[in-house]
């Protein structure tokens, strides 16, 4: 072997290591990038940047939530009362509210005069709270910019309001998405399985090869199908007749998103289920057989409980497959993200709102960071599924070789 | 008796799609762009947008998912390390694809600058594709007998010769197959691109890999969902249906006829 | 002559010891028959010489291990000079699914040997020596795949031949061909004989008696007993040998 020989066997083993790091590498830095702008969510306080929350200097409430903050501006917290502290009725003060207070002299035609006009406001008024651009704060401030406490990891998964551009106050409850997420998922494999399982025991036990030849590519192209065009088919097939049906005023609801999620779940299932009893020793049959049971006694008793993990396994892929779906959804189950458990209202799963809201989201703003750590939650879930595949896998391992 | 839906369930979407489709296909609707707020005109744009998104994710993901899978494959012994790139290789198929458009949207558009663009789609796609060719390159290589290398090695070969003369070679058709296969998703694939180059409409065709183009899966969800005119675009979005299941159904049938001629050809022997 | 030589070999994969303190000499222009009961370590023995235990990860070994006079496990000397002086075949024929002029022409290539004339008489002194020239000399483009397992098992031994080692190994080279196919590929051992050394695992005790020279019986990693064929199979001096010779076990 020549030196330019070797050299080159080197440099291509070189090429080689290094394009299977990239795929790692890719994995971690996708963990990366999905935490370095999600994190940020709890990082910051809510509120628009440059924009300050105030209080008079009477208020003795030292810090506020978000949620505090939206039922003030919604008017279903009317008395400092209710947060604990003097009984003076609030009074909110935005930009908006300027001309009831103030008249357009006071002011001056640039607002010039506001941040004076409104330090005697603020000295005078206890209950207030305000919610303005920091330009308008005078240097000598007659009140007290009060705190707003961050996000909490808690308040974002169990919140149960989803809010992201509301002012003064974005609200990040993810429960409505959860919810949502997990009932078009679990409709998903409600519809799907039976039909999964019937097909691949029929492909597996009863279908001829012939059959099975014409069924496998059926299955394949049921799988090659993209999401979008089922996510249309959906919107204009399934949507109006699920509507008619139950007499609904939208057809876009949880059981579309099931059933859409269902049908591109199948393949998925049925491929992984189909393998799994194919992979039953032939010679585990034929004994069942010859003791004189029936064929369907060996399928009940001997093959399914053989294939068990098998079948698990595809279950919990077609799941995998269900919850990261993206477009189908988002297509035909509404866009509500108000926390609902009925199978026939509107819902939004997480891959949808993601897709929904990012492109109006500033790069950076809290509201991008809020879908990134929704992106972050719903990364765990697929990451959980794949480890439960992995370890059904390495169970079953060990169970079929007892040496 | 129940199996027997999945095979209706096909026949239905495919059949809904073409019927109704079928009767908006025409030549000026393949080579013409959208017109009057895509209600007219045609999908051009978009066809050539998903075929520029294919081959960029290609050039990227089939020469790097196909060395890693030869190097995880013939070159790692059963240890940590590749337990652990296989490990990062299966998370990498698991993740779901709208997160990948969320990777590539802060990598790649954000953090690199490279804004909405082709390349910026090109290699989100690329990523998201790039654990399908790893897999199908190590499952086409599995299927290469032991023998052949030993076969090899016994004859002085090196192991770069063997895998250069021998190993690939066999692989080859099997490997074709699956990349033939990742292609017709790729092209499919909605949510990667929604961040990262799709554009709702664009008059001009891309000059560059740093311009925006439409793409045929993003067109589809755009006329479905968000037109003003949700009558008149209804046809449009038939047609366009058509077009993106054809090109992915065309796709996948070339490699399901590849297969069976490598198949019938293994058998024979 | 002595061609190749083991001398106080041990061989471990993980925890395994598989051979146990070998000493081996073997002669130019014999043959010669390991035999023993499965997993006493024929295989890896003869993988000794041409280094083909490196290729698994648990393989180690100490002792020294010689052809030609030299140290085939020496830090100098580079493996795949090693793999060109020793020819390999193995239990399953297994041609390369190219050319049959191809799979004759691949040990040429490999080492950089393209002209096109030399190939083309190696090609065809190397499928003679293997007695596969008549049945294949207007086939050499057709695939190897398209010959019968015999054929493919004597095209193996071509390919072998092909970059003129002196020193051949067959593991179980007839194990899985029918009696014809096997009578054939022992006629061409026998032939082989003249022009080089040939070491042979077999599980088949007549054709150890058929067709070689001397025999050595393996058993649990250890050599049993070394000698003339005739020897061992009429007289051995090892109760174990004798045991194993009329069929009492393995
Ligand atoms: N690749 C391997 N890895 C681990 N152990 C091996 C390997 N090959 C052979 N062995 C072990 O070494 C011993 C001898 O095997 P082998 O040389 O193949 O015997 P034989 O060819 O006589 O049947 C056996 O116990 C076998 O289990
Ligand atoms: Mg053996």
């Amino acid at each position: 072997m020549t030196k330019a020989r070797r050299i080159y066997e080197k440099i291509v083993t070189g090429i080689l290591f290094s394009s299977s790091t990239i795929t790692s590498f890719t994995v971690i830095l996708i963990v990366v990038f999905l935490f370095r702008e999600g994190i940020g969510l709890f990082n910051s306080t809510p509120t628009e940047k440059n924009y300050v929350i105030a209080v008079s200097r009477q208020n003795t409430i030292p810090i506020i939530t978000s949620n505090e903050l939206a039922d003030i501006f919604n008017q279903d917290i009317t008395n400092w009362k209710q947060l604990g502290g003097s009984n003076d009725s609030i009074i909110r003060l935005t930009l908006n509210d300027l001309s009831g207070i103030f008249t357009e002299e006071e002011l001056g035609p640039n607002l010039e005069y506001f941040p004076q006009k409104l330090n005697e406001y603020v000295k005078t008024t206890p209950g207030i709270i305000l919610y303005l651009s920091k330009e308008y704060i005078p240097k000598n401030f007659a009140g007290r910019i009060i705190p707003v406490k961050k996000i909490t990891l808690l308040d974002f998964t169990f919140g149960k309001h989803w809010y992201p551009t509301s002012a003064p106050i974005p609200q990040f409850g993810i429960w409505p998405m959860i919810v949502g997420t997990l009932m078009v998922t679990f409709g998903a494999i409600l519809f799907a399985l039976p039909f999964g399982m019937a097909t691949a025991i029929f492909m597996s036990e009863i279908a001829g090869s012939r059959l099975r030849n014409i069924m496998k590519p059926v299955v394949e192209l049921l799988a090659g199908i993209p999401s979008v065009v089922y996510g249309f088919f959906g919107l204009v097939v399934l949507v109006p007749l699920i509507q008619r049906l139950f007499g609904l005023d939208v057809g876009e609801t949880v059981l579309a998103g099931s059933i859409v999620l269902g049908i591109m779940a199948l393949p998925t299932m049925v491929t992984v289920a189909e393998d799994a009893l194919h992979a039953t020793p032939k010679s585990l049959r034929e004994a069942s057989l010859a003791l004189g049971a029936s064929e369907l006694q060996t399928l009940v008793r001997v093959v399914i409980p053989y294939a068990k993990s098998g079948i698990s396994t595809a279950v919990i892929l077609g799941t995998g497959r269900a919850i990261g779906e993206t477009m189908a959804v988002l297509m035909v189950t509404g866009n509500s993200t108000h926390v609902n458990y009925s199978f026939l209202q509107p819902t939004r799963t997480i891959p949808a709102t993601i897709a929904a809201e990012l492109g109006d989201t500033s790069f950076g703003g809290v509201h991008y960071n809020a879908l990134f750590a929704l992106a972050i939650v719903l990364f765990l879930f697929t990451i959980i599924i794949n480890l439960s595949v992995e370890v059904i896998k390495n169970r079953n391992k060990g169970f079929n070789q007892p040496r | 008796m129940m199996s027997f839906v999945v095979v209706a369930i096909l026949v239905i979407i495919l059949g809904f799609i073409a019927v109704r489709g079928i009767g908006v296909i025409s030549w000026e609707f393949l080579t013409t762009a959208p017109k009057e707020g895509m209600t007219k005109g045609g999908i051009f744009p978009a066809i050539l947008g998903t075929g520029c998104l294919v081959i960029g994710s290609m050039v990227f993901a089939f020469p790097v998912g196909i060395l890693s899978g030869i190097y995880i494959h013939e070159y790692l012994m059963e240890n940590w390390w590749k337990k652990f790139l296989r490990m990062m290789t299966n998370n990498l198929a698991g993740i779901p694809s709208i997160v990948f458009g969320l990777f590539g949207m802060a990598l790649f558009v954000n953090y690199l600058k490279f804004g909405d663009s082709i390349l910026a789609g090109s290699l989100t796609l690329g990523i998201l594709t790039l654990p399908v060719v790893i897999r199908l390159t190590e499952e086409a290589l599995k299927s290469v007998p032991d023998g052949l290398r030993l076969g090899s090695y016994a004859l002085g070969a090196s192991k770069i010769q063997t895998i250069q003369k021998v190993v690939l070679p066999v692989a080859f058709p099997n490997i074709l197959t699956g990349l033939i296969l990742s292609i017709g998703r790729v092209s499919g694939e909605t949510a990667p691109i929604l961040f990262t180059v799709a554009a709702y409409f664009l008059p001009r065709l891309p000059e560059s890999i740093s311009d925006q183009v439409m793409a045929l899966p993003y067109h589809l969800y755009v006329l479905a969902t968000s037109g003003t005119n949700m009558e008149e675009t209804r046809p449009m979005a038939y047609g366009t249906a058509l077009v993106l299941v054809s090109i992915v159904l065309i796709i996948n049938l070339s490699a399901s006829l590849l297969r069976r001629q490598i198949q019938k050809k293994t058998k024979m022997h | 002559m002595t061609h190749a030589e083991v001398n106080n070999v041990n061989v471990w994969y993980d925890t395994i010891h598989a051979l146990k303190d070998v000493s081996l000499k073997f002669e130019r222009n014999t043959v010669t028959a390991l035999i023993g009961p499965s997993g006493c370590g024929k295989s890896t023995f003869l993988r000794l010489f041409n280094r083909m235990n490196d290729l698994i990860p648990s393989f180690r070994m100490n002792g020294t291990v010689m052809v030609n006079n030299q140290d085939v496990y020496s830090k100098e000397i580079r493996i795949d000079e090693i793999r060109k002086n020793v020819g390999m075949v193995f239990q399953k024929p297994n041609p390369f699914p190219k050319s049959i002029f191809e799979n004759v022409a691949y040990g040429l290539r490999v080492n950089g040997i393209n002209n096109k004339t030399i190939v083309e008489d190696t090609v065809e002194r190397s499928l003679r020596q293997a007695a596969l020239w008549d049945e294949v000399k207007d086939l050499l483009k057709k695939s190897a795949l398209e010959l019968s397992g015999g054929q493919q098992q004597r095209l193996c031994i071509a390919r072998a031949l092909a970059v003129e080692p002196k020193l051949i190994l067959m593991d179980e080279p007839a194990s899985s061909l029918d009696p014809i196919s096997t009578a054939r590929i022992e006629e061409l051992i026998f032939e082989l004989k003249k022009t080089y050394t040939i070491i042979l695992v077999t599980h088949n005790l007549q054709q150890a008696g058929r067709i070689s020279d001397l025999t050595a019986f393996f058993y649990l990693g250890e050599l049993i007993e070394y000698n003339l064929t005739k020897k061992i199979f009429l007289n051995p001096d090892n109760t174990q040998t004798q045991n194993y010779i009329t069929g009492r076990f393995g």
